[in-house]
């Protein structure tokens, strides 16, 4: 069911230059070209009865129930699959339509249980409301005979209940699972009146393909496909269109609400980044907004092995200040910091390096795009000048060749996954570049031309090859390049990558992957039209990831693939808020909008606004802070919504620097990993209870608005205006919107951006100024940023972490769909029916070396540590590769993820770890240790001291 | 500091920039990079080091630019209290 504030057009929009001119029941309308009727008349409010009709799916043309009179022509189209054409008189109302769409009703009713009043859709529903306005009185076929009613309900998915008794067979949801998610998982099985819908081959939703997205579900008609939430509430009475609080996407929802409950999230339609789609987190998994965990008070302790304290906002914030003046008073201006997230709002990142910079007076601020993006930053600015991708998603509608790099997009950001695949299916080529056979590689009607199967660790290696065929095969856009960037660095870029030693057939045995392969993807991206490259974490969380990042760009500018639609360098970004958190300041070596500290005329601008001397030296990155926490100059840390402790490489080397240190304050919603080291706990605020705005992985600032109370009592921003106060540092703004002026007003590429506009235009892509007033979709169209685009020299360079008689395989490690990063959210909802426990995936040959079956028990162990897992036995991954995800705490996978990084970021190696894997019969010494000290730190929390109220 | 991690990550620096034919301007970058991204503390630990006894584990490259450009990494006196 859509949206209950949702008008439903009947087929989708129609773009064209031409417009056509035609009466429907004597009213002139004038729609684009190749607009159905049913539309047309919509759109001057003159709704046609329909029922397989809706404006997300093309038509289809089987209900019978949209029929309208055309004059001069015979019978009676269905107007939902008859163009609107220049001069067409139409009526959509006359006794013969009127007979004919009771007639159909009638049938539809006649095999439809009777029980409205006590249906979940009852008030919300297609069918009831056809039946009205068809002017239905009565069925006069009784049940006696053959029907549907007894179908039994497949209950077997945790979000929403199948009802086929309740179904019209309509298609719609077969449709939208084709159409709009191209996962098709349903279809119709059986002919005529036998005709049902069918998960997989007759199978419960749970046992076939489906992926939860809840496309279906949004697209049915009647009660046959609902969410249970409905089913258990009843319908919401009021919408609040606000942001996802998940991936990189940032989907527009509408949080529909009953009374203070939320009852539904429904994607929003008219949502600039994701069109009125979703996927099984944002739709569904948003029910650890009220889990029992959450913790509501603020909270204190001296030491860790003391049980909490809860005290009143006042006395945490006092205790809180007093420390970390205590603490720089004893260690120093320097020895404190502070780590914010990309789950925060952009208002809430701005005001945590705010207070870093003016209140604690250093640049100890980092962000969790350190661990994920910043490579992405540092070569996207060096090349083109701006630390973003160039294009908006809807881009890829004109791409010819997708180049997929290091990502996962089904699992990792399954909408836009979903635009893709559709771009596929009308044609586009696709080169994956993945060390793991991903889901994209091979699904129903996509299929990649190739799959460059890398060994992980040899990106640069890749890119170069890539680049050599390019460049030794004339496949350069010598006019784009030359006019475009700079002449002396493209010179030398071609003389770099045109050395022998980078040929594909040099390459080989680096990167394993065949010669031809890498031959015949450089044409195809070189010359097969609109080239775009998505890439992930596959490129930037690698000791090289900065380059690889710079031997993209080099590869789009030297192709031309830039500064239009359908091509371009896209990072997706793994959380809803990676793009603002880096947009907002919060490295320690930049203000908002990447301005290096060292920048005497930007310093001086934040200083006049700030009123305060602000330090004109860089900070401490977060792996710099546990190295300086280890040698005693840095003794307290402010973090709000990280999970250092979970999600952070060499997970023993972060928790002693965490030990180490004297005051943690966290903000969360949960006791989460890092909070069980920490001293003092603010409760914070779900995406649900707060205002703001989100950036996603397309530059768009969307808003998130509040939709029930928070319910620690504070919204988030509020908390660190508090702190800020207390650490006597004012911070006065009474509404995030002052934030965001504040921010416009000392950000070039914000100038143009405030909260009315947002709630005019629904987003903003930046740079929205004087230049762009309306913002700026695809960027570096005739200029880059930085003026003339830069080419970087790429070398290869091994990564250090290197495979050994006692290591001999490489462990890289990735997420899947129903989890999301270290699934303190997800792991609260019924995503874990999906994915309940992390496990180790090896390829059948590593397996039957080692002994081991499929579901075994598993020691991985690794120059930094140890820890168990089960195996799934798979030839997903290749021999000498194993692969795991890092959602679920005691799985431990970042304990054997080392601290090698970046070379110009310090982005962690995540993605190449020389592991041993064997057998075992008992959890690793680190998981034994750290059941301990949850248990420890779960009684303490039970033991907390209440406040009296 | 942990000495090791800065001599890791200064040679890592080293081994990108010494890819650029002009090592004038390659050993300037290596500088400047540690200038613009490393917090004071880390670069007075490394220059520390490099003055004590013992072998110092970096890339001639990168000794070689280090000692070029020690002025501008070695870090001005912080003032003012916190």
């Amino acid at each position: 069911m859509t949206a209950i504030s949702d008008i439903d057009y009947g087929t989708p929009a129609r773009i064209s230059e031409r417009t056509v001119t035609l009466t429907i029941d004597g009213m002139p309308v004038s729609v684009p070209e190749g607009t159905s009727l049913l539309r047309a008349a919509a759109e001057i409010g003159l709704p046609i009865p329909k029922l397989c009709a809706t404006d997300s799916l093309e038509a289809f043309g089987s209900c019978r129930l949209c029929l309208v009179e055309i004059e001069g022509r015979k019978g009676f189209p269905a107007s939902c699959t008859t163009p609107a054409e220049n001069g067409m008189k139409v009526r959509t109302q006359t006794p013969k339509l009127a007979d004919l769409r009771r007639g159909v009703m009638e049938l539809y009713i006649s095999d439809h249980p009777l029980d409205c009043l006590t249906c979940s859709a009852n008030g919300d529903c297609e069918l009831q409301d056809m039946a009205g306005a068809v002017g239905l009185r009565e069925v006069r076929y009784g049940f006696e005979g053959q029907n549907h009613l007894k179908s039994p309900k497949d209950t077997s998915n945790p979000y929403f209940t199948f009802d086929p008794s309740k179904c019209i067979v309509c298609s719609r949801c077969v449709r939208a699972c084709e159409e709009v998610q191209g996962t098709y998982a349903l279809t119709i099985d059986g002919r005529g009146f036998d005709s049902v819908v069918s998960p997989g081959q007759l199978q419960p939703f749970m046992e076939s393909e489906c992926v939860s997205c809840g496309a279906c579900v949004q697209a049915c008609p009647t009660a046959t496909l609902m969410d249970n939430s409905v089913i258990e509430n009843g319908t919401p009475d009021r919408s609040v269109i606000t942001t996802c609080a998940y991936c990189g996407v940032g989907c527009a929802f509408e949080a529909e609400v009953k009374g203070a409950q939320v009852v539904r999230m429904t994607p929003y339609k008219n949502g600039h980044a994701n069109h009125g789609h979703s996927c099984v987190k944002g739709r569904f998994a948003w029910g650890y907004t009220t889990h029992k965990d959450r913790i509501t008070k603020p909270m204190i302790r001296k030491k860790i092995t003391d049980p909490w304290r809860e005290v009143s906002w006042d006395e945490a914030f006092g205790y809180a200040a007093s420390e970390f003046k205590r603490i720089q008073q004893q260690y120093g201006r320097g020895s404190v910091g502070a780590i914010s997230s990309s789950r925060c709002t952009n208002e809430e990142t701005y005001l945590m390096q705010k207070l870093v910079r003016a209140a604690f007076g250093n640049n100890n601020i980092d962000t969790c795009a350190r661990v994920c993006h910043s490579p992405t930053g540092f070569g996207l600015k060096s090349t083109m000048g701006e630390s973003a991708g160039t294009q908006d998603f809807d881009s890829v509608r004109e791409s010819d060749v997708i180049m997929v790099i290091g990502a996962n997009p089904t699992d990792g950001h399954p909408v836009f996954a979903s635009y893709m695949k559709r771009r596929l299916r009308e044609g586009a080529k696709l080169i994956i570049v993945d060390p793991r056979r991903i889901d994209l590689v091979r699904s129903p009607h996509v299929e990649a031309q190739y799959h460059l199967k890398l060994m992980p660790g040899t990106n640069v290696a890749l890119i170069n090859a890539l680049a050599h065929v390019v460049v030794t095969e004339g496949l350069t856009d010598d006019e784009f390049a030359l006019a475009r960037c700079e002449v002396d660095s493209y010179d030398q870029w071609k003389e770099f990558v045109g050395r022998p030693e980078h040929s594909p057939e040099a390459t080989e045995e680096i990167t394993g992957v065949p010669a031809a392969d890498v031959r015949a993807a450089a044409r195809m991206y070189a010359t097969g039209g609109n080239g775009a490259i998505y890439y992930g974490l596959g490129v930037t969380e690698h000791s090289q990831g900065s380059t690889m990042v710079a031997g993209i760009a080099n590869l789009a500018m030297a192709t031309g693939n830039l500064g239009r639609e359908g091509v371009g360098v896209n990072p997706l970004r793994g959380q809803n808020n990676v793009q603002g958190s880096c947009d907002m300041g919060s490295f320690p070596h930049e203000f908002t909008a990447y301005r290096h500290v060292l920048d005497d005329v930007v310093r001086g601008q934040f200083e006049a606004a700030y009123g305060v001397t602000l330090d004109p030296e860089p900070g401490l990155r977060i792996p710099n802070m546990f190295d300086a926490a280890l040698d005693g100059s840095f003794k307290g840390l402010y973090l709000e919504g990280e999970d250092i402790a979970q999600s952070d490489p060499n997970t023993q080397h972060v928790t002693a620097a965490l030990t180490a240190m004297e005051c943690i304050v966290v903000q969360d919603l949960f006791l989460n990993e890092t909070a069980k080291f920490a001293h003092v706990f603010f409760p914070g605020s779900s995406f649900l209870e707060k205002n703001g705005t989100f950036t996603n992985a397309e530059r768009r600032v969307s808003p998130v608005r509040k939709v029930m109370e928070p319910m620690g009592g504070m919204e988030d921003w509020e908390i660190t205006c508090a702190l800020s106060n207390a650490l006597g540092y004012p911070m006065n703004y009474t509404h995030p919107s002052e934030i965001m002026d504040e921010i416009a007003r000392l950000t070039p590429t914000f100038t143009g951006i405030s909260y009315e506009k947002i709630d005019r235009m629904g987003s903003i892509q930046w740079p929205c100024n004087d230049k762009a007033p309306e913002g700026t979709p695809v960027m570096h169209r005739d200029t880059f940023v930085r003026g003339k685009g830069k080419f970087l020299l790429t070398k290869y360079v091994p990564t250090e972490e290197k495979v050994n008689r006692k290591y001999p395989l490489i462990l890289t490690t990735g997420r899947i769909l129903s989890q999301y990063n270290v699934g303190a959210q997800t792991r609260r909802t019924a995503n874990v029916d999906w994915h309940d426990e992390d496990m180790l995936e090896i390829h059948p040959h590593d397996a039957e070396e080692r002994g081991i079956n499929d579901g075994d028990w598993v020691g991985i162990v690794s120059r930094a540590g140890e820890t168990t897992q089960r195996a799934r036995v798979t030839e997903r991954v290749q021999p000498g590769v194993v692969y795991t995800t890092f959602h679920h705490p005691e799985s431990g996978a970042n304990v054997i993820t080392t601290e090698n990084s970046d070379w110009a970021t310090n982005c962690p190696e995540y993605k190449v770890t020389a592991v041993q894997v064997m057998p075992v019969f008992h959890s690793s010494e680190w998981q034994a240790r750290h059941k301990r000290f949850t248990e420890q730190q779960l009684a303490l929390l039970d033991a907390r001291e209440r406040e009296s109220t | 500091m942990n000495v090791e991690h800065l001599i890791e990550m200064a040679n890592q620096i080293g081994r990108y920039y010494e890819a650029y034919p002009n090592r004038a301007e390659a050993m300037a970058s290596t500088a400047q990079h540690i200038r613009r991204y490393w917090d004071p503390r880390m670069r007075a630990e490394f220059l520390r080091h490099l003055d004590g006894p013992g072998a110092h584990g970096l890339d001639p490259f990168v000794l070689e630019a280090v000692q070029a450009h020690r002025a501008e990494l070695t870090p001005k006196e912080r003032t003012g209290k916190p």
